[in-house]
Order: structure tokens, then C-alpha cells, then sequence
């Protein structure tokens, strides 16, 4: 069977894989093999970026990539704050909501800096400088003494009215001092908005922040998403030329094909595509162009909170697959060989 | 007033006449047929959405209440023929001196919420009165408090802007419209009736029986006449009439001696009806009735005479006389004991009568909402103040009486000292009858109960929608489809979806968006323009004229008048008037071929609405005006001073030609649409596209739509309410509608747009139940919190004991013990603080000796160290904590200290959580899965729900599907799409956007499974849609119970979650049970698990004993103990009490 998934108006076809022993008489030597899978696997990165990286994975297996995915969402830990001590809250936003929305501020600590917190231990001991990351709020709203009079924008008329992430103030506990001397722990994004408040209120809280998981809490997941998608094929199985053709071309997103010097459509880079199968609808190329998705080609596409470089998070994700791999042979039963 | 009103609107509503709607704005050309929809926001600009409730309340209190007292206006006194007492003027909240604008309120309406109290202000009145020899003018004397209504022209917010009625804690996109009693607020729901003082002629073809009646009413009573056929023959009918008078009697009683008149009155020249009326003429031939006094002599004997106490004895005749002028068709007054007036009304009922006997299908339709009334807070108030008024003025004479009858007295005598000492009567009649809803009204022996609800602010829409709510006096229980069913005639009138569904389906209707209510017009100045205008007095005319081909009577308020010949000249003269504003906008006119008569109607309770007048194939309202309103010159009051837009009622609309667009014009219509989504009322406007969707599920939308979790209003925050339901993060549709605009849904908003995938997906999302990706709930989707509120009141007592607060309870360690974990030292729980099930959030305690007596006798001083209060503490019961909100202490009306305490919830969505969309399609959330088991697109994109696909096709909502297109293209494009009524966003213009931005036409997207990756082999629907959370959540349901506590009488367990009750196997499991033959079992869950009670059982008598003793036989030999439930045992013990020996024979089993 190909490995190209089909598309067609209605329905895709083809979407599984079959290049395993024991599914066909043909498939005997379909034998995962280290060897072959290295000289067929190909990683390449197209461009990564502080918060994003985009890169294909050629020559896998669906389970793996998506292992991969599931990881990175999931189980790549993450630091974000857990408990909120509030001292003091007269804003309007309620004490709950407040913390909830500290809770969804992404934090630029290295997880591997801080151990797990056990979760057995007794509330005191719990908290230590080994797993806990201290931050807090202080911030107060006062009236703008050299407002001009007549204006009505809060920004001129008070002080302190929008409380930020970035008014969330690292505390280093113990030998964090040193530990996190040169990257002290701030959110990754300054701006995002916490409460709002007016002359009179304020706020005063104290935010533990822990290691977890994307599973336990959204807040944990290291990425903003982190997903892939199958490579575009675009196959012409009959020229198409003149109007025809200009009509194909708009069919796709620009940049995907192109009109070669005799007129004829040609495929520049399916890659661009996005498969919205518009060119299907049109009756004039019925039969002429077949749709599909190259099902070993994923084009991983990563979005970081911050926290970490996405590469970063790729590369714990294979860690963590690596691990569960090592666990599972570990196991009795698991243990065949 | 009317600057008032424009700056108070200001601020919302400038952006309304301005949205660049359809990538419109101010510069671009204007295209008539599609921007005249802008005079419907200026029309809610002058009007509001709950303008009918204002109106009525305003002409209330400036006008009514003025005649009210102009027509109780004097007290006499029966004793002294000197004095007299007369009411000269009566305002409600300023003083004769003051600017009728500063309304004196004790307190704004917000503080009346939370301090329990009701926001009203002073009535006074001016009087004038003797005091000995001299005439005393006293102005200013309060008698009493009206309670205000809130936005009325007597409400202190009347006129703010936004920022004072911040300044004040209410919201700017409230209502109004409604009163707030002792601090619940409370509205006086629009009652549908029948039209008064109409004739109304109905038939039962099986009983061959025709009627014509007409219910007349007045400020003095209520009565209905009757005109009716029994054997052919015709006759009248009243309540206080003993038996039918056969009509002939009754005109002849009415001054119609000559049978030819009479004739003539009634059937006019047409041999056919008189054919038909030949035969009543020997009924009163018969009777020997051939003169007036014969005629008034036979009614005389016929009267039901109920006099009151020491009224003289009338005579025959008089009791005649008496009838006629003022039982029967009470609304016509008769003057100088002139009948014609009232000889022609009954002559015309007849000849509807007549009419009807010939030709059956010219009865009236009871349902016809041409044939309704609506009445409203301010006639309902009116009828109470009257009624109190009354008995106000009827105290004051009592009591005047009592002290003039005394002969000697010290001082001149002064009425003002005695008027104020019952001043407390109409506050607190006003007070009970809203609060409670009871109207019980003296006068007319009526008793009405739930007129008044109280305000539901479930959401910012059920609280609109409860201001549009009109409710059908008909019985609920009846089965009968007439009044339920949908009437042609309601079309841009009442809200074609907004009904609620099972037994008030059809009789609970709303309001449509753009209808005006209208109040009563004065007759006199009609009647003198119809004179003016050509037509001729109907008491001067002959009567052979009367019914002559092609004369059209000129009925006033349903009463003939005069007669024209010329009705369409007069007719299109009248409309002229109207017009040109010589004649109030809210008259109408219309004519009625079949019965040759022009009505006018400019009584109160109609429904109308405006439309654009077409002249000539033309329409009135050109681009130019469009552009006038548009750039804020001209307001909707201009359009109707100009003549371009009129408002008409059912019955003018009857008379109409009216075109749906511009484009179905022609020579013939008269008048133009507005526009056609104002067919819907403010609830049903939510939703996207109705017009696409099954009816029902619009309606069932209508009824979910007021429990949806949302904003409730700007002071959310500040309300201390019984339970208040927030959602966390509201967010305003993707596809929203114009009325969305126009009620600012979209500023207060319940619900969010979810990404919603239509797949199947696991199996746990059968019969409508939803997938949550749980992600989307940790990052707040569908978060909400409860409030909940908890009073407790300090009391005092007579014995000048009180309730006291105590401190919290600390234990050795300094530490406050659990209980009173959530306390501050003043022992009433601190903000912030959570509280547990079991903790105290207000340390009461009561004093042990509160019923003792004020005179504290000698006992009291023999023990004075004991301790005084014992604890009655106010505990949390739950099963999930709370966080205490608020902490109000306050003093209520009558000095006892009020502390409300708010106790908040924050909720995220679980199992078995009530979500809807717009179109009526509720599910329960029934699995909630991790984002990364998620299907997923190109993009990386997760739904936030998934939603099974079976529940397209048997519910048709086409809309939704719709909704989603345009939601996707709305998101992609950063834009926010329309989905209005008969118009909104077209599907091909989303496609091409999905196109553009390289999504496949059909909103379709091929997905990822999450948990194998691979492709899903079909493509998914999957796009934003609006979801709702609904008030229904599985934290306030949950309940089960092991054993708990039991009913005192029965000593079964308890029923209802409240009482933490047990689970009933009821009689349908108990059949399955026996079906399977599981005795044991059955013997278990009815008695053992229930009230399974030890007996001592006499087996020589078969009685009860107790203690192994049987009382009846004086033994204890022959007892046996057995268990029965003990519900057999109370019945045993009552049969007993009836002298009815249940004896019990008992025998072995096996």
C-alpha cells in the first residue's frame, strides 16, 4: 500500500498504516529495523524561533510522532504557581478568579531547577526551597496627583489601576539566591492583564509556584500547542492548461502552484497548502489532479508558553518516550528480551 | 423631560444609530431598503424596551391619580352639614412648592434593595376644608407612600447618564420598569382580557344560539349585558336582571316606543333581517307591553333588587328607570334620563345579533388580538389607589362622625388631626398588594392573585424578558387550542416564539420588539372632530337614516356616534389629522365593511406598532430623512410629527395594505415594514438565523435562554441577592444579531463561544450529552460562581431583651476552635474567609428570656446570674465550601439590625452540567477528556466541545449549522458576523472567506484523532458555536442518602434532597419487583428500610397492646410480638379513633 493518504471530497481514505509484520502475506519484512529506520528517518528543521519551532519528521511512525505530541502537551513538566496565600484583595475581582488567572501566567523557570513536590508530605514541610518558587503582589491603586483634570482616562487619572504579570515579584527562597541569581523567575509575557483597580484598592498575595504536569492542570502544559500536520501531495494526473488552469491555480493558496512558460499548472511546493479541497468542488478538474497527505511526513509545528525553547520541549518529549520505553522493558511481564 | 431622556441614552445608544453595519458608515451612500431597519433603534431610543410599563406608570401618577381624586374629591360629613373636606390637587413626590423634577426619595432604589426596604415617595395632596366658620387651604399633607417605579418619570434615575447612575450602584442597561417592595423586586406582569365596553358577538351553531355582550366597565363597577337568541326570539340578559326581557321590552323601556322605529333601529330596510325580527314583536305583544311605563314597569318586576340598609323604597317604575340608566351598559352615563343613546347601543347589539342569525360567519373571534386589552402596572395600580382612596376618605368620615356627634367639645374642631392618623393605609395597602400580589378590590368584589412575580435575574435576558411578558387571564387547566394557538393577527405584535412550553403554552406570550402599548386618549376632543369632519350626531339623526345603504355608522371607543356617507373621504380626513399630529398618533381608525362602520379606538391597552406610510406606490421615508437620523438631526418623533411613519393597531393594520420590503411595493399599499426581524421579541432575537431553524426549537431557545449563566448587570457585584449565578469570562457571540445590538446582549452576555467539532467521539456522548476538553476548563471555559445569600436579623423583644452577636470561641492555644474558623472577633464572618459544612459564618445568640413579660416580677430578680442568651449560630450546610462575598449589617424599617451575608461559589463545569447552544439544543456534559486525547487540525487546533452529530437531523437546526459557518469565517477573519432574522450574514459570502483563508467551503476540516494520530477518515464539521450554561448544575442536584432523618407523623423517611431525604421505590419499581418475585427484597425496601415498627398484637382480640399487656382483654397471655410498618399501624390507631375495630387474626405462615 502507498503511504499517501487519500483526499478526497468526501471522505479520506487510506489513513492507517500498514507497514507492519503479520498484516499482509507481504509484510514479512516489514521488521522494524534500527538500521533501515536510520537511513530512511530525516529530521528537518525549517526555522525555530524563540517561541516556536517548525520542523518535519520524515520516515516515522504515526504512534511515534504523536507520542510525541501527547507528550510534549501532557507530560513535559512545566512551572507554574499552585497556591496563592492572599493577604489582602479589594479589588473587584474575586480572590478565586485572581488566582485562577495567576495560576494561567506562564513563568520563565527552568523546570529542571526545581525537584518534585511530595504531595504526602505535611503542608509545612511541603514547601521548600528545593521545589518551590516564591512570588508576590503588593500593589496598591492611588489617584494621580498631577492628572490633568479633565480628562476621564484611567491611565492618566490613577496610579497602579492595571495590575500585570510583570507585577508578580520573584522572592528567592534559601539557595535560590544563587541558584536563580542570574535568571531570576519572571513571567514570560509582562503583560498580561491580572485585575484592574481603582484609588482605594488593593492587592497584596504571596503565589507558590511548583513543578507539574499538563495533564494535572493546563497551566503545567509547556506549550501553547504543540501539533503536526501530514505533508500536501498534489498529484496532476492530466495537464491542465489556459484559463483552466489560472481557475487551478486559485484553487490553492498562493505560492502552491505555478503556470510553467507553456501554460500548463505545475506544483510548486504542496508543502503550502493547507487542503482546503476547494479544487474538488470545480467539475472541469474532475480526474484530472488527485489529492493526498504523505502519512510518514509530519510537519511538527511547536508553540512554546515561554518557559522554554521549543526545541527544548522536543527534545524532553523524546526523553520522557525514551523513559516510558525503559520503564516498560524494566517491567516483568514487558521484560522479553 | 425629553432632554432628559436623550442625554440618558446617550452613551449607549450613539453607537446603535452608528455601527458600520455591513461595512457601512456615516460617509456611504444610503440605500433606503436596506437602512430604514435604523429607525428601529431610534425608535427604542424614545421608547425602550420597557417603554408600555413606563408609560402606563407615568400617565398613572400625572394623570390618573388626579381624576381619581378629582372624583372622590369631596368628604362630607353626615353629622355636620357645614363641613366639607376637598382634595384640590395630589402629587406624588414633590411638594406644591418644589421643582416637579427633584423627586423627594428617601433612598435611592439601591440601598431600598439592600436594606429590605421599599422605594417609594410621598403622595400629597392639597386640601380645602372648614375649620369652625373659616375656610382652610392645607397643602402639602402626605397620606401616604406610592412605590416608585424604577425609571419612571418619578424614579431619581429619570434622566442620568451612565455616570450617575454609577454614582448611584445601578446598572445603565437595566430596564426599569419594575418596584422594588421591601427589597425584592417585584414586577406587575402585562394581564391579556378581552376587550371592554366592545360588543362581542359570538354563536354555538349546535345550540343555535347567538349572543352578542358587552362587558362594561367603569371606575364605579363592572357588568356585563348580554343580548342573546333562545328559540329564535331575542332577548337581553344582565346579571341583575332576574330573567331574559325580550328585547322589544327593552327598547320600548329606552324610549324606542314605535314599533317602526324599532324596526328601523334594528334591521334598518332589508326585508331579510326583518324577517328575522318580525317574531319579537308578538313576544312583547303578548306580554302586553306597548308603552314606555308598561315597558319600565316589566323590567321593575324583573330587577334584583339588593338595597342597601335604610335606602327608600323605590317604585316599579323607578327600579325600571333606575335599570336602564345604570345597570345595564354601565360605560354609556345617561344624562337628564335620555336613553336614546343607550337605545341605539342595545338596538345595534341586536341587529349584530340579527346579522349573525342570517349569516353565521360574521361573529367575532375572541382571540383576535384586535379583540384584547393589555392592562398594565398603571391601570392595576390605579384600580388599588382608587380602592384605598376610598377607604382612606371613608375612615376619615367615620371618624369625623364620631367626634362631630359628640355635643360638646373643648377646642374648634380640626379634620387635619384625625386625616393623618390613617395615613398608614394606602402605604401599606400599596405595599401588601405588589409585594404579594394580591389585588383584592372592594368595588368591583375582585380577587385577584399573582399579579405581581417577583423580577427573576437569573440572567440580564430573563430579567428582560420578564418586562415583555404578558399573561392571559384564561385558565390554565382548560383544554381548549383557540387561545393557545398562533393568531395571524399577532404578527409584529407579540413575539411568534417566545411561549413557554407545556401548560401555559400559547397563554404566556411576549411582547414583539417594536410595539408601543397605548394609554386611554380623551373621547370628547374625537367626538368633536368627527362632528367637524362631516359626520352627523348620531342623537339628532333620524332613525330611518340610520341603516340605509350606504351610511356607515362612526363608532367612538366601540359606541356609534354619528353616521357618514361619505366613510372613506372621512376616513382618509381623519388619518390626515393624525398625520399632521392634530390628533394623538395612537388613535385609530379602520372600517369594517360588514358591519358599514368606521371605528375609532382611543382607549387604552392596544397593542400597535409603527410603519412607514406609502403614498402613491411610494414610500414616505426617502434617503434624505435616513441620512437626518442618521447624523442624530432627527429623532423618531420626527418622522411621526412629519407624517413619514404612523403607528397602527391590529384592527387599522386589518385595514392595510402593507409591504414586507421596498421592493413589493405597488399603487396599492399604504404602508411599509420597518423591518421584519421585529416579528421576534428581545429573547427570541438572540438567535442566530431562526429563520432557518424547526419553530420549536426557536421556542425552546426562548425558555433556555432566561437560564443561561451570564453578566446580569454593571452592579452584578454589588446586589445581595437570594441566589445570583455569574459566569466568569462572558464573552459577546461571533455571530450576533441586531437585536443583539439593540438589547446590548452583547454587553452583558451569557455564554461563550466554544470551538465545537461535530463528531462522534468515545461513547459517552449519546442522547445529547457533550465531550469537554478539559484544558478548555482549566483555562475558564464555562467557569461560573453562585451567590448566595443568608439574612439573619437581631431582634427585639418586648422585654427590651435582644439578640446579641457573641465573639468567636478560642480554645487553650489562643487558636479560634474549627466552628468558628471563618469568624472575625465581632463574630460575623470575615471576607475571604472559606467556611465549611459545619462552620458559622454569624455567631447569633438569643436571649433565654425573651417570653417573659416587659414586668419583671420578683422571680426575675430572685436568679439574676443566669446565663441570658444561648447560642443560635448560623451554620454552613453544604457539601462544597464557600467563600463569604459580602457582609452587609444594616438597620431594617422597623429597627432590628439586618446582616446579609453573601457567600460566593466558583464553579468549574463537571459531569452531568447543563450547556445549550442558541437553538434550543441542550446537552448534559457527560465525559470530560485531556486536550491531548483531542482531535485536532492543520493548526493544532482542539475543540472545546464535541458534539454528536445525531442531534442534527431530527431537530432541523439549520441555524446552528449556519452559526457555525459564519462563526469560523468570523474568526478567521477577525470580524463579527450577523446572523439576524430574514437577513444576516449569507452562507456564500462565509464560504468564500473559509475559501480565502484556505478552509474547505463547507466548514469541514480534516482532523487528526488525538489518541492514534492518524487522519480521521470522514471530514468534521467544526467551527465556533454559542454556548450557554445553563443554571442547572450537578453540584446543587447531587443526593443520596443511607439513612437520615424521618417524618415525625409516619416515621418514614424524609422526601426531597432540602430534607435529606431517601430515594422512593415507588409503586411502577415496586411492580417490577414483585414481577420478579424478589419478596424478601420488597419486604425490605418497604418496611425494614422504612418504618418498621415493633407491635404487641392481641391474638384474642385482635388489637394493639403495648408493653406485652393487651388493655382490651387484661392480659398479657396471649400477646404476640410482630413488626408492621408503622404508616399500619397510625392507620390502625385512626380507623380506632373512627369507631372502626381493625382487628387483626393472625396465623402461622407455614
Amino acid at each position: 500500500m502507498s503511504n499517501i493518504v487519500g483526499i478526497e471530497h468526501d471522505r479520506v481514505t487510506n489513513t492507517t498504516s500498514t507497514d507492519f509484520p503479520g498484516y499482509s502475506p507481504d509484510s514479512v519484512g516489514m521488521d522494524w529495523d534500527l538500521e533501515k529506520f536510520k537511513k530512511t528517518f530525516k529530521l528537518d528543521i525549517k526555522y525555530i524561533s524563540e517561541r516556536t519551532a517548525n520542523f518535519d519528521l520524515i520516515g516515522i511512525d504515526t504512534s511515534i510522532s504523536n507520542a510525541f505530541r501527547r507528550i510534549m502537551i501532557a507530560e513535559v513538566p512545566s512551572v507554574a504557581a499552585e497556591n496563592v496565600y492572599i493577604f489582602n484583595n479589594t479589588s473587584v475581582i474575586q480572590d478565586e478568579v485572581l488566582a485562577h488567572r495567576i495560576g494561567l501566567v506562564p513563568l520563565k523557570v527552568d523546570p529542571d531547577q526545581l525537584s518534585w513536590i511530595n504531595k504526602e508530605a505535611d503542608e509545612k514541610d511541603k514547601f521548600t526551597d528545593d521545589n518551590t518558587i516564591v512570588l508576590s503582589l503588593d500593589i496598591a491603586c492611588t489617584k494621580n496627583p498631577n492628572a490633568n483634570s479633565n480628562s476621564t482616562d484611567p491611565d492618566n487619572l490613577y496610579r497602579n489601576h492595571k495590575v500585570y504579570a510583570k507585577h508578580l515579584k520573584f522572592e528567592p527562597q534559601g539557595r535560590q539566591v544563587e541558584l536563580f541569581a542570574n535568571n531570576p523567575v519572571i513571567p514570560c509575557d509582562p503583560n498580561i492583564l491580572l485585575a484592574k483597580l481603582r484609588p482605594g484598592q488593593e492587592i497584596s498575595l504571596r503565589v507558590h509556584c511548583i513543578l507539574g504536569i499538563g495533564s494535572d492542570h493546563a497551566k503545567f502544559s509547556p506549550v501553547s500547542t504543540a501539533s503536526y500536520r501530514l505533508l500536501p501531495v498534489i498529484n496532476i494526473t492530466k495537464p491542465i492548461v489556459g484559463k483552466d488552469a489560472l481557475e487551478f491555480k486559485d484553487c490553492f493558496p498562493s505560492g502552491v502552484i505555478d503556470i510553467n512558460e507553456k501554460g500548463e499548472a505545475f506544483v510548486k511546493d504542496a508543502r503550502k497548502d493547507t487542503v482546503s479541497r476547494e479544487v474538488l468542488r470545480h467539475e472541469q478538474f474532475d480526474g484530472k489532479v488527485k489529492l493526498g497527505r504523505r502519512r510518514d511526513h509530519f510537519i511538527f509545528n511547536i508553540e512554546s508558553t515561554g518557559a522554554m525553547p521549543p526545541e527544548e520541549i522536543f527534545f524532553k518529549s523524546v526523553r520522557i518516550l525514551r523513559n516510558k520505553a525503559e520503564y516498560l522493558r524494566s517491567c516483568p511481564i514487558g521484560n522479553l528480551n | 423631560m425629553a432632554t432628559g431622556i436623550k442625554r440618558e441614552y446617550d452613551d449607549a445608544f450613539d453607537d446603535l444609530l452608528n455601527p458600520v453595519y455591513k461595512g457601512k458608515s456615516l460617509t456611504d451612500p444610503i440605500n433606503t431598503a436596506e437602512d430604514k431597519w435604523n429607525l428601529l433603534p431610534a425608535f427604542l431610543k424614545v421608547k425602550g424596551l420597557v417603554k408600555q410599563h413606563l408609560d402606563s406608570y407615568n400617565y398613572f401618577v400625572d394623570v390618573d391619580l388626579k381624576k381619581i381624586v378629582q372624583a372622590n374629591e369631596k368628604v362630607l360629613s353626615d353629622v355636620d352639614p357645614d363641613f366639607y373636606l376637598k382634595y384640590l390637587d395630589i402629587r406624588v413626590g414633590y411638594k406644591s412648592k418644589a421643582d416637579p423634577k427633584q423627586i423627594e426619595v428617601l433612598y435611592p432604589p439601591h440601598e431600598c434593595r439592600l436594606r429590605d426596604m421599599t422605594y417609594s415617595a410621598p403622595i400629597y395632596v392639597d386640601v380645602e376644608y372648614t375649620r369652625g366658620r373659616k375656610i382652610i387651604i392645607h397643602r402639602d399633607l402626605e397620606i401616604g407612600r406610592m412605590p416608585i417605579m424604577l425609571r419612571s418619570n418619578k424614579c431619581v434615575l429619570n434622566g442620568r447618564t451612565e455616570n450617575e447612575m454609577a454614582y448611584l450602584n445601578e446598572c445603565p442597561l437595566d430596564p426599569g420598569g419594575y418596584f422594588i417592595v421591601n427589597g425584592t423586586e417585584k414586577v406587575i406582569l402585562v394581564q391579556e382580557q378581552l376587550s371592554k365596553n366592545r360588543i362581542i358577538v359570538e354563536a354555538d351553531d349546535k345550540k343555535g344560539i347567538v349572543q352578542a355582550s358587552v362587558t362594561s366597565s367603569t371606575h364605579e363597577r363592572k357588568s356585563k349585558t348580554y343580548v342573546v337568541t333562545k328559540n329564535d326570539k331575542i332577548y337581553l340578559k344582565h346579571n341583575s336582571i332576574s330573567e331574559e326581557v325580550p328585547i322589544v321590552i327593552v327598547l320600548k323601556a329606552a324610549g324606542i316606543v314605535s314599533d317602526l322605529e324599532v324596526l328601523q333601529l334594528v334591521c334598518g330596510d332589508d326585508s331579510v333581517y326583518q324577517d328575522i325580527f318580525a317574531v319579537n314583536f308578538e313576544e312583547a305583544a303578548k306580554l302586553g307591553v306597548y308603552t314606555q311605563k308598561e315597558a319600565l314597569e316589566y323590567i321593575g318586576r324583573k330587577v334584583k333588587t339588593i338595597r342597601r340598609m335604610n335606602a327608600p323604597k323605590l317604585t316599579l317604575i323607578q327600579e325600571g328607570i333606575e335599570a336602564i340608566a345604570s345597570t345595564l351598559i354601565a360605560h354609556l352615563s345617561v344624562e337628564n334620563l335620555d336613553f336614546r343613546e343607550k337605545a341605539i347601543y342595545i338596538a345595534i347589539m341586536t341587529r349584530r345579533v340579527v346579522m349573525t342569525m342570517h349569516n353565521s360567519k360574521l361573529v367575532d373571534d375572541r382571540d383576535y388580538v384586535g379583540n384584547k386589552r393589555l392592562e398594565l402596572a398603571g391601570q392595576l395600580m390605579s384600580l388599588l389607589f382608587e380602592d384605598l382612596f376610598k377607604k382612606f376618605n371613608n375612615d376619615f368620615k367615620m371618624n369625623l362622625d364620631k367626634i362631630l356627634k359628640k355635643p360638646s367639645r373643648a377646642s374648634e374642631f380640626d379634620a387635619l388631626l384625625h386625616i393623618n392618623i390613617h395615613s398608614n393605609n394606602i402605604t401599606t395597602g400599596l405595599n401588601r398588594a405588589i409585594s404579594t400580589g394580591n389585588w383584592s378590590l372592594k368595588r368591583f368584589k375582585m380577587e385577584r392573585a399573582g399579579v405581581t412575580h417577583v423580577l427573576s435575574r437569573l440572567s440580564y435576558i430573563s430579567a428582560l424578558g420578564m418586562m415583555t411578558r404578558i399573561s392571559s387571564q384564561f385558565e390554565k387547566s382548560r383544554k381548549v387550542s383557540g387561545p393557545r394557538a398562533l393568531q395571524p393577527s399577532q404578527f409584529g405584535m407579540l413575539c411568534t416564539s417566545d411561549t413557554p412550553e407545556g401548560e401555559a403554552c400559547g397563554l404566556v406570550k411576549n411582547l414583539a420588539l417594536m410595539t408601543h402599548i397605548t394609554t386611554d386618549d380623551e373621547e370628547t376632543p374625537i367626538r368633536k372632530l368627527c362632528y367637524i369632519l362631516g359626520a352627523e350626531n348620531i342623537n339628532i339623526a333620524d332613525s330611518s337614516t340610520l341603516h340605509t345603504n350606504g351610511t356607515y355608522g362612526v363608532y367612538l371607543n366601540g359606541t356609534l356616534t354619528a353616521t357618514t356617507r361619505y366613510p372613506i373621504k372621512f376616513v382618509n380626513n381623519f388619518r390626515y389629522l393624525r398625520r399632521t399630529g392634530r390628533v394623538s398618533a395612537f388613535v385609530s381608525i379602520y372600517t369594517n365593511v360588514h358591519q358599514n362602520a368606521v371605528h375609532i379606538a382611543a382607549d387604552g391597552g392596544r397593542i400597535c406598532r409603527p410603519l412607514i406610510i406609502v403614498e402613491n406606490g411610494k414610500s414616505k421615508v426617502t434617503a434624505d430623512h435616513l441620512a437626518k437620523l442618521k447624523n442624530g438631526e432627527w429623532e423618531f418623533d420626527d418622522f411621526l410629527v412629519n407624517g413619514l411613519v404612523e403607528y397602527l393597531d391590529v384592527n387599522e393594520e386589518n385595514d392595510s395594505l402593507i409591504a414586507l420590503y421596498e421592493k413589493d411595493v405597488f399603487l396599492a399599499t399604504t404602508h411599509l415594514e420597518i423591518e421584519p426581524f421585529t416579528v421576534l421579541g428581545a429573547v427570541a432575537g438572540l438567535i442566530p438565523y431562526p429563520h432557518h431553524n424547526q419553530s420549536p426549537r426557536n421556542t425552546y431557545q426562548c425558555a433556555m435562554g432566561k437560564q443561561a449563566i451570564g453578566a446580569i448587570a454593571y452592579n452584578q457585584f454589588r446586589r445581595i441577592d437570594t441566589l445570583l449565578y455569574l459566569m466568569c469570562y462572558p464573552q459577546q457571540p461571533m455571530v450576533k444579531s441586531k437585536t443583539i445590538e439593540l438589547i446590548q446582549y452583547d454587553k452583558l452576555p451569557a455564554g461563550q463561544n466554544a470551538t465545537v467539532a461535530v463528531m462522534s467521539y468515545s461513547g459517552y456522548d449519546i442522547e445529547d450529552a457533550l465531550v469537554l476538553n478539559k484544558s478548555s476548563i482549566d483555562r475558564g471555559f464555562g467557569r461560573c460562581q453562585v451567590f448566595r445569600k443568608n439574612t439573619a436579623i437581631l431582634k427585639r423583644y418586648p422585654n427590651h431583651s435582644k439578640d446579641i452577636l457573641a465573639g468567636m470561641r478560642v480554645n487553650e492555644d489562643g487558636e479560634p476552635i474549627w466552628q468558628h474558623t471563618a469568624l472575625g472577633p465581632d463574630g460575623l464572618g470575615e471576607v475571604g474567609m472559606r467556611v465549611q459544612s459545619g462552620q458559622i459564618y454569624v455567631n447569633k445568640c438569643v436571649p433565654t428570656n425573651a417570653s417573659e413579660s416587659v414586668l419583671g416580677g420578683p422571680n426575675q430578680q430572685a436568679q439574676p446570674q443566669q446565663q441570658t442568651h444561648r447560642d443560635q449560630p448560623m451554620v454552613y450546610r453544604a457539601p462544597e465550601p464557600s467563600y463569604i462575598d459580602q457582609v452587609m449589617m444594616s438597620v431594617s424599617d422597623n429597627d432590628q439590625a439586618l446582616i446579609k451575608v453573601l457567600l460566593r461559589q466558583t464553579r468549574r463545569p463537571e459531569l452531568g452540567d447543563k450547556f445549550s447552544s442558541r437553538h434550543g439544543q441542550k446537552g448534559v456534559c457527560g465525559i470530560i477528556v485531556q486536550q491531548e486525547d483531542m482531535p485536532f487540525n492543520d493548526q493544532g487546533v482542539c475543540p472545546d466541545i464535541i458534539m454528536n452529530p445525531h442531534g442534527f437531523p431530527s431537530r432541523m437546526t439549520v441555524g446552528k449549522m449556519l452559526e457555525l459557518v459564519s462563526g469560523k469565517a468570523g474568526v478567521l477573519d477577525g470580524s463579527l458576523q450577523y446572523g439576524t432574522c430574514f437577513g444576516g450574514s449569507k452562507l456564500e459570502d462565509m464560504s468564500k472567506i473559509l475559501v480565502d483563508k484556505g478552509f474547505n467551503y463547507s466548514g469541514k476540516d480534516m482532523l487528526y484523532s488525538g489518541i492514534t494520530g492518524e487522519c480521521l477518515q470522514a471530514y468534521i464539521f467544526f467551527g465556533p458555536i454559542y454556548y450557554q450554561k445553563l443554571k442547572h448544575m450537578v453540584l446543587d442536584k447531587m443526593h443520596a442518602r443511607a439513612r437520615g432523618p424521618r417524618a415525625v407523623l409516619t416515621r418514614q423517611p424524609t422526601e426531597g434532597r432540602s430534607r435529606d431525604g431517601g430515594l422512593r421505590l415507588g409503586e411502577m419499581e415496586r411492580d417490577c419487583v414483585i414481577a420478579y418475585g424478589a419478596s424478601q427484597l420488597l419486604l425490605e425496601r418497604l418496611m425494614l428500610s422504612s418504618d418498621a415498627f415493633d407491635v404487641d398484637v392481641c391474638n384474642t382480640c385482635g388489637l394493639m397492646g403495648y408493653n406485652g399487656w393487651c388493655p382490651t382483654c387484661k392480659t398479657s397471655e396471649t400477646i404476640i410480638k410482630m413488626t408492621i410498618p408503622y404508616a399500619a399501624k397510625l392507620l390502625f390507631q385512626e380507623l380506632i379513633s373512627m369507631n372502626i375495630a381493625p382487628r387483626l387474626k393472625l396465623g402461622d405462615v407455614f
